[in-house]
């Protein structure tokens, strides 16, 4: 249950991830654009409440974009947890029942905050008892609530396992096929690259790119105040460039990591995906190539425009269809693995 | 087949799910009490800076872009620190799942896992830490908990491939 639903659930968000990147996110950038520029028009023309009217349509445009972001994270989020549980059952002092409860209650918990928070732009504070929190919001809370819960009870169970002197049957971890190699030393190739890459950008670039978005806000108002429309326009261009910038560096860093995660994951699922080796390779290669294009592209972005957006788009694709690949090959698994696993 | 649990990867495991539980629990709370009223301060202080440009009281309008930045600042931080311990919670697990092909003693693999357990947890509390004191101490601890899990990892890494030579 867990495999499975870890493995729809990453698929889901990745899908949703890609449809949102070339539906959504350049054209709700646009628009922001667009209000900023009126708003600045509006400092020029001495009318605040134009600026205001410009504002609320920049923060409904925001909160529209940042759930989308959210429900995107956490539903992938989920489902590397998921997997993560399927993989500990061996470790966790529970029974079947427990354990079948808990993986339920994870994986609603697990669907219903990515739909919650998805929904929380579209729902509002319609009907809401509370003054800024809406239904899906409340919604959301729950479903991150029944996540703990379930995490708690898997907790209880390591602790009583650690306590009965820990031993494992870790067949799953045994296996040491070359799609497995592949997928683990890959991953961990990732992450460090992923690693690397935050620990430079919070070296290098943050401070500096908190400081310019404030220098170019000041810039903004002022040249506007001063009905220098040509300068206070080219500070709009500026902000959106420096929201660019910020955008696809912290993009790279999370889904370069995120894919190693993945990765790692799938290098230890390898037994339950019942494929013959060269097929179980060529998903393991397909995998880290679309994790190794994704990130790269999406940095090139700014240089190379939209074709690199096209192309970052394409390794996300790359990494949906191996991941589906390996979803057929768990469809297709007996259960021959589980029946050995001895009962806790 | 059954092994016994070496003790790197019971500190690996239990130090995961402890810091996903607290990954979870920071950011269940930060959804219920704290969230809501940032972005409320961060959009109203922008709209309001421009408005009062408009209204040409241009001191005001800086002191709300500098509200702005720094509840942004703050902002950014906090939803960093949420997601941050999260991801690292995993990695812990799932190196925890596999720590015994590191090829090292075990008492190396436990200093290991000491350190990523022990960087994982102070590199967001450093960076959480800035939005309350933006100073020196908070950014070395973050930058020091930053350097504990890369060294680690690396070091995990040619572990890896020094337990695959010899298997």
């Amino acid at each position: 249950m867990l495999v499975m639903g870890g493995i729809a659930l990453i698929a889901a968000g990745m899908l949703l991830g890609d449809l949102f990147a070339v539906f959504v996110l350049h054209q709700n950038a646009g628009r922001i654009g667009e209000h900023l520029m009126a708003a600045t028009d509006a400092v020029t023309a001495q009318n605040p409440q134009a600026a205001l009217q410009n504002f609320a349509a920049i923060g409904r445009r925001l909160e529209s974009r940042g759930t989308k972001v959210d429900a995107h994270a956490h539903v992938i989020a989920f489902g590397y947890l998921a997997l993560l549980l399927a993989l500990l059952q061996p470790c966790l002092a529970l029974s079947e029942a427990a354990r079948r409860r808990l993986a339920q209650l994870f994986l609603a918990g697990a669907v219903l905050l990515p739909v919650s928070v998805f929904l929380i732009h579209y729902v509002g504070l319609e009907y809401s008892p509370l003054e800024s929190i809406g239904w899906a919001s409340i919604a959301a809370d729950f479903g991150g609530l029944l996540v703990i819960v379930a995490c708690a009870g898997y907790g209880v169970g390591l602790v009583r396992h650690l306590g009965r002197g820990g031993s494992a049957d870790d067949s799953l971890l045994r296996d040491r096929s070359r799609s497995a190699r592949l997928l683990l030393a890959g991953g961990t190739l990732l992450i460090l690259a992923g690693f690397l890459h935050g620990a430079y950008y919070a070296a290098v670039d943050l401070a500096e790119h908190e400081a310019r978005e404030s220098r170019i806000l000041s810039t903004m108002v002022e040249r506007a105040a001063q009905k220098d429309a040509a300068a206070a326009h080219q500070a709009v261009a500026d902000y959106g460039m420096l929201q660019g910038e910020k955008a696809v560096a912290i993009a790279a860093h999370s889904h370069i990591i995120e894919f190693g995660l993945l990765a790692i994951l799938m290098a230890f699922l390898q037994p339950y995906v019942m494929l013959s080796e060269p097929w179980k390779q060529r998903w393991a290669a397909l995998l880290l190539s679309g994790s190794v294009v994704l990130p790269v592209f999406v940095l090139a972005e700014l240089r190379l425009g939209l074709v690199a957006g096209g192309i970052a788009d394409f390794g996300g694709l790359m990494v949906i269809v191996a991941l589906l690949g390996m979803l057929v090959g768990v469809v297709r698994y007996t259960g021959g693995l589980d029946a050995g696993r001895p009962a806790p | 087949m059954s092994t016994s649990m070496t003790a790197s990867r019971k500190l690996l495991l239990a130090g995961g799910l402890v810091l996903v539980l607290w990954a979870m629990s920071f950011g269940l709370w930060y959804a219920l009490f704290l969230e809501h009223r940032m972005l409320e301060r961060m959009g109203g202080a922008l709209a309001t800076g421009f408005a009062q440009a408009a209204d040409r009281k241009m001191e005001d309008a800086h002191a709300s872009l500098a509200t702005y930045s720094r509840t942004q600042f703050d902002y950014v931080r906090q939803v960093d620190v949420h997601s941050h311990w999260g991801g690292l919670a995993i990695l812990l697990m799932l190196l925890g799942l596999a720590f015994d092909r590191v090829g090292f003693s075990e008492r190396a693999r436990t200093a290991l896992a000491a350190l990523l357990v022990a960087g994982s947890f102070l590199f967001p509390l450093g960076v959480l830490l800035q939005t309350v004191d933006p100073g020196a101490g908070p950014k070395a601890l973050g930058a020091a908990g930053a350097a504990m899990v890369i060294l680690a990892l690396s070091v995990v890494t040619v572990g890896f491939a020094r337990g695959e030579r010899t298997s």
